[in-house]
């Protein structure tokens, strides 16, 4: 037999060296989100959890050997005895976090956006999704946050997610908020997943006083020319553009939507309805699936037709290489998002 | 403890119990003119023996927080166990004939959602021992000494998320976990062991720490002594049961048709393994 010709994927690089003396940037994995000069706070997941636990002796935290890059190992350092290293093993970590469920606690799972989403996803849907049970499923590295190329880049997995009932799903802005919703994803019944930043995490929203809802999309900020419409770290980007695009004359407002799901409709119609500005989305996200077109998709069903545009990731596999550097490529930099608006405009 | 008829309050015999299941169980499959009925007779004698030896459970109160859980992985079996929860009096005998039909408690496959008495939501296989661990955790942290039973298939052990389990089972020393495997040798597409299963189960279950037995798993004596064995063993350390069993067992005529995973039962020969069952009541 003579084998099929493949066309495979193939780097666009070619061989290459560092002239002496010459500092590149690198793919750190677990380095912290670059923070751009802004105060960060450490850990807000890890800490926030082990607050919470001091009055809840139901939470217990699990996790599939990634301890430390979840900030999970605050909690593990806290409460010994209520932490189960589960190893490299994200179906019985995941089935076995909706076995403690069943007997009444409320387990904090934590592994990467890509094994949760990926692999584990059919333990999510019917150990714990279809029976509504209590899990927090608290994931790093989501989006483009990490260099290391596709294994860890988890650009699709809201786009996986979505299509399970009853999951709720957060992608918190910064570690205000990532430190709010962890509090309030322990009241809440029912299971969520999580996308979370850890490390070094920038305080943005402390200076506008944002304090995290369930369910609820918040304008931060308000402008007549156009409506950015952003979720995670985006928003990190839509504030720092809008200042930007300022100085230009553009005004620009940010509503902020933390709560993928349930996705809050009302809020996403109503400024969208106000009219005469230019709805812009934008998600650490492929463009497939996620943010960008849940709210396409809520505006048409409301009838609400407006000029519309999507920033997010392609839907590709992705570069490896420094996140600086990955973030222009792909457009997701504060300057690629002003970029983009203006030549929209 | 107390266990056997005594516990249960009867003098009923465990094999009066496992014909009175594959009754209950022939009856639903006459009912929905199909079923997984193969799986159901061969698997009467280990749940008489669970349900009527081993298992701790209020029949009036199948939430009840010192109860024994049983977990179903195989959420086709679910016929085999409303037989069986339907003798211990969990289901209420008049509902079998709503087996399989629209608005029913008894779907096909079994559900936690739908029926009382059945702890989790199986049929996609190779979750059960996972969520076994969880639930074997769960217990020992709130120093409950029941027991988590998880009832796999053969076809299962083919799932690589069941060996995940099988090892954190080990790493957490969970000596409150029994899984027990229904080993039929039938899966969709023909023998297990012409699939995954090449190697000795007990010695591949020992060798991950587990404590193992294999029995015939027809032979009710002997499944009452594995279940004693292995609820009284004294390791720290998991348990598990494999069950050989025949599929079809007690209809000779079913028997001896060319198996597989789903029997082929013609309209009128439900009534013919019901009269050949019914000829063979046990005291």
């Amino acid at each position: 037999m003579k084998p099929q010709e493949l066309s495979r994927r193939q780097s666009k690089y070619t061989a290459r060296s560092v002239p002496q003396g010459e500092r590149v940037a690198t793919s750190a994995m677990i380095a912290s989100l670059d923070a751009e000069g802004r105060d960060t706070i450490a850990a807000p997941f890890g800490h926030a959890l082990v607050d919470i636990a001091k009055t809840r002796e139901d939470i217990v935290g699990l996790t599939a050997d990634l301890s430390k890059y979840t900030d999970l190992h605050v909690f593990a350092n806290a409460y010994p005895d209520r932490f189960y290293q589960m190893g490299m093993a994200e179906a019985v970590m995941i089935s076995a976090a909706a076995g403690l469920a069943r007997e009444g606690f409320t387990p904090f799972a934590t592994t990467y956006a890509v094994f949760a989403s990926r692999r584990a996803y059919d333990f999510i849907i019917m150990a714990i999704a279809e029976e509504n049970l209590p899990v927090k499923i608290v994931c790093a590295l989501p989006g483009l946050t990490t260099g290391y190329g596709p294994s860890h880049q988890a650009t699709e997995d809201m786009a996986i997610m979505r299509g399970m009932p009853n999951l709720t799903i957060i992608d918190p802005c910064d570690a205000v908020e990532i430190d709010q919703a962890t509090r309030a994803i322990a009241d809440t019944p029912g299971p969520v997943y999580m996308r979370l930043l850890r490390g070094q995490v920038p305080n943005v929203l402390g200076e506008y006083g944002y304090q995290f809802k369930l369910g609820r999309a918040q304008v931060l900020r308000d402008g007549c020319d156009v409506l950015f419409v952003s979720s995670g770290l985006m928003t990190m980007r839509t504030l720092d553009a809008a200042r930007a695009l300022q100085k230009d004359g553009v005004d620009c407002a940010v509503l902020h939507v933390p709560t993928i799901k349930p996705l809050d409709t009302e809020t996403i119609i109503a400024e969208a309805s106000k009219g005469g500005r230019l709805v812009v989305t934008a998600e650490n996200h492929s463009v497939t699936g996620g943010l960008g077109e849940a709210v396409a998709a809520t505006l048409m069903r409301a009838g609400v037709h407006v000029p519309f545009r999507q920033i997010g990731l392609p839907d590709a596999f992705l570069d490896a290489g420094a996140l600086p550097t990955l973030h222009d490529q792909y457009g997701i930099s504060v300057s690629a998002v002003a970029a983009a608006v203006k030549s929209w405009l | 403890m107390t266990t056997g008829a005594a516990k249960h309050g009867s003098n009923v015999s465990l094999a009066r119990r496992a014909w009175a299941i594959r009754r209950n169980a022939l009856r639903m499959g006459e009912v929905q003119g199909q079923g997984y009925i193969g799986q159901a007779l061969g698997v009467a004698d280990v749940l008489a023996v669970s349900y009527f030896h081993a298992l701790t459970y209020r029949a009036d109160e199948p939430e009840w927080e010192g109860r024994d859980r049983f977990l179903l992985s195989i959420g086709h079996y679910a016929i085999a166990l409303y037989a069986a929860m339907i003798e211990a009096g969990i289901l209420p005998e008049d509902e079998l004939e709503t087996y399989g039909m629209d608005d029913s408690r008894m779907p096909m496959s079994g559900m936690a959602a739908y029926t009382p008495g059945m702890e989790i939501t199986g049929g996609s296989l190779g979750h059960g021992l996972g969520i076994a661990v969880g639930m074997a955790l769960g217990l020992k942290r709130k120093q409950n000494p029941a027991f988590v039973y998880n009832m796999l298939s053969d076809g299962e052990l083919g799932e690589g998320s069941t060996w995940e389990a099988v090892m954190s089972a080990v790493q957490w020393k969970l000596d409150n976990l029994i899984a027990i495997v229904d080993f039929n040798n039938q899966q969709a597409d023909g023998p297990t062991r012409a699939a995954l299963a090449q190697v000795p189960e007990a010695a591949k279950w020992q060798a991950f720490g587990w404590h193992a037995q294999e029995v015939d798993g027809n032979d009710l004596d002997a499944v009452v002594a594995a279940f004693d064995a292995a609820r009284n063993h004294d390791g720290a350390q998991p348990r598990v049961i494999i069950c050989n069993t025949t599929m079809c067992k007690g209809i000779p005529f079913l028997e001896s048709r060319e198996i597989t995973h789903f029997v082929r039962v013609e309209p009128e020969e439900w009534a013919k393994a019901l009269e050949i069952l019914d000829g063979e009541k046990p005291q």
